[in-house]
């Protein structure tokens, strides 16, 4: 195990430095002079300007600068907004749990329709409810999420008036942060209704950002219970005269699991494109609208910044989902 | 009911079409035609086709004509429509039915173009990487993981900042996104076929590189790249429209479908039309697309095919 660990992160730490000089590059390809860029200062003279680029160690050799670059991310230094003159890695912490709130809430709905529906289908394959089902999970699998998003806003907000447009919370609640998610700090808060308003508020963007894990954990599960389901051993157990729930629930659906998991977790990338889209239609404060919002800001640093969380987030918890996967099936660490 | 039985493989006629090749795609479609929601998802596709290719002639209006006189006009089913405008009008004035008949172009030109450049490149990279192996092919792999290590939408728009928002870009920073794909599935049939008897043959009978990796390996290793072209045309149609939908792709007036549903976008509680009837444009051409790209995948998956 601790070998397997080790092969992993030896591609993983050169993956990391390739990451960390596309996003170090990235201020450097924009058109335009770096320094303006950078300080946000659109007219200067020539002495500010030079002034400025001493400051940003811009008058070094481009390797010194990346080297120090890396240096100061590997600190926790991820650059300074130009819009708020806050540091990034702070805005990020702060906005990151609702969105890690949002994905959570996205792949538990995925997951609890997703595999149940793909086990279904798997028994009754051929049936109208197996072509049902597939039809579904195909249409949600071609789902332009932004525009699923507008629809279900027309029908539950508009047209019914059931769920709120936008944001966490009704802006009539207000409590600090414990968490930062907005369903344990509505009920740690003891306020009256604020829990039925943080719930309503998150029902549309889970079902949204929730669509396409759902239809591809669906697919997934019945292509994986089906190849199980004519193995030898469920046969046996079949003969045995075990019942059927046992069969398909106890036997197969354990080893079906396998290939369902590691589609799971390759949802994370999935759900943070996802996230992008569902958080501008919905308003929602999470890092998905930030990256937006500084892409329309041309606020660099935070983009440079963003980018380069976002990237090793995801390396780590492809690193953790390929670790559990050795856990579970010793065959891989070979 | 008895199924019919496939064609064999030896299927010879006086037509002067190479037999073989001729049965192959006799075979193929046997598969294909298996699969109602492949053949439905392959008319509905060349309907778009010829949408797009004859839009000025079936297109009532222009699709950046306006009509002043005609601003949010409902479909003509409903109270105020007008015959006119079959599926309403704009904010603007412009006929619906017409900018979404145009914008069938833009949705297929975009998956052609980004599914070629991403196809060529990662077909050309991956056999490359999986016929020398060594230090060119971890180069070009430890790359390929750099690029696969954002999520694909974010790095898209990152690259459309920096390049400017349009269309055209969006294409290269989506084509971008894509290529990794096609370079490890290319990779890897090459590495399966490279130590074959035939490819040994080849080689021994003098075959150069080029040769060898192009027009001895590559032609079997096109089935699993054809299944994943399908996928990225879709996917590049999404992404593309998700990019129009930010801001950050086709510029209005364009009549992309994603840019018209980022237009709507306030009208969405006052005129359903002008924001559903996009949207449903864009999930029935990927659906298609999907549907046939799940028949190419039965007709072409030797490990799914029942004998």
């Amino acid at each position: 195990m601790f070998r397997f660990l080790l092969g992993r992160l030896a591609v993983l730490i050169p993956t990391f430095i390739g990451v960390s000089i596309i996003a170090f590059s990235f201020i450097r390809l924009l058109p335009g002079d770096p320094v303006a860029l950078l300080s946000g200062e659109r007219v200067m003279s020539p002495e500010r300007h030079a002034q400025i680029s001493h400051e940003l160690g811009y008058d070094r050799p481009i390797v010194v600068q990346y080297f120090d670059y890396l240096w100061g991310v590997l600190q926790g230094d991820f650059g300074t907004s130009i819009s708020t003159k806050e540091p990034v890695l702070g805005q990020f912490m702060q906005l990151f749990p609702a969105t890690l709130e949002l994905s959570l809430c996205a792949i538990i709905f995925a997951i609890v329709l997703g595999i149940p529906a793909g086990v279904f289908a798997a028994i009754k394959r051929g049936s109208v409810l197996d072509q049902i089902i597939m039809g579904t999970a195909l249409i949600g699998f071609s789902m332009p999420i932004f525009w699923w998003g507008l629809l279900l806003i027309i029908l539950f907000s508009g047209i019914l008036q059931w769920t709120p447009v936008s944001g966490r919370i009704s802006l009539m609640f207000f409590f600090p942060s414990v968490t930062g998610f907005m369903l344990v700090d509505s009920l740690l808060s003891g306020q009256d209704g604020a829990f039925t308003s943080a719930a309503s508020h998150l029902i549309l963007p889970t079902i949204v950002l929730g669509t396409i894990p759902l239809a591809v954990i669906a697919r997934q599960t019945r292509s994986a219970m089906l190849e199980v389901l004519s193995e030898d051993y469920v046969r046996t157990a079949r003969a045995k005269g075990l019942s059927a729930f046992r069969v398909v629930g106890i036997h197969a659906l354990r080893n079906a699991m396998i290939p369902v998991i590691t589609t799971i977790g390759l949802q994370v990338g999935v759900m943070l494109a996802g996230a992008i889209l569902t958080e501008s239609i919905f308003s929602w404060p999470g890092i998905g609208k930030w990256m937006v919002d500084s892409v329309f800001r041309r606020d660099y640093p935070v983009i440079q910044g963003g980018l380069l969380i976002i990237a090793g987030l995801i390396m780590l918890v492809n690193l953790i989902v390929d670790l559990l996967y050795g856990l579970i099936n010793p065959r891989i660490r070979h | 009911m008895a199924t019919p039985a496939a064609p064999s493989g030896e299927f010879t006629g006086s037509d002067p079409v190479d037999p073989s090749r001729r049965a192959r795609f006799a075979e193929f479609w046997f598969y294909f035609s298996e699969n109602r929601g492949a053949v439905v998802g392959l008319v509905f596709f060349v309907f778009l086709v010829l949408l797009a290719v004859f839009a000025p002639l079936i297109a009532p209006h222009g699709p950046n004509e306006q009509y002043r006189d005609a601003v949010l006009v409902p479909p003509f089913w409903q109270e105020g429509g007008r015959s006119a405008f079959l599926l309403g009008t704009d904010p603007v004035g412009r006929d619906i039915l017409s900018r979404l008949i145009y914008g069938t172009r833009y949705s297929l030109f975009i998956g052609v173009i980004v599914t070629t450049i991403s196809l060529i490149g990662g077909i050309v990279i991956g056999v490359v990487a999986g016929y020398f192996r060594g230090w060119v092919d971890t180069a070009i792999m430890r790359v390929m993981d750099i690029i696969l290590a954002f999520p694909s939408l974010l790095l898209a728009l990152v690259l459309v900042a920096v390049l400017g928002p349009g269309l055209t870009n969006a294409m290269i920073a989506i084509a971008l996104v894509f290529q990794p794909h096609f370079v490890r599935l290319t990779r890897a049939a090459v590495m399966a076929e490279k130590n074959r008897d035939y490819v040994i043959a080849a080689r021994v009978a003098g075959a150069k590189p080029l040769r060898l990796m192009f027009v001895t390996i590559l032609p079997n290793c096109m089935a699993p790249l054809i299944v994943q072209a399908t996928l990225s045309f879709s996917n590049a149609i999404l992404d593309a429209a998700a990019l129009g939908f930010l801001g950050m792709g086709a510029q209005p007036p364009t009549p992309e479908w994603g840019t018209m549903l980022a237009e709507a976008r306030e009208f969405i509680l006052r005129a359903w039309w002008v924001v559903t009837l996009p949207g449903l444009a864009i999930l029935m051409t990927v659906l298609a697309i999907n549907l046939m790209g799940d028949g190419l995948r039965d007709a072409l998956d030797p490990k799914l095919k029942r004998s």
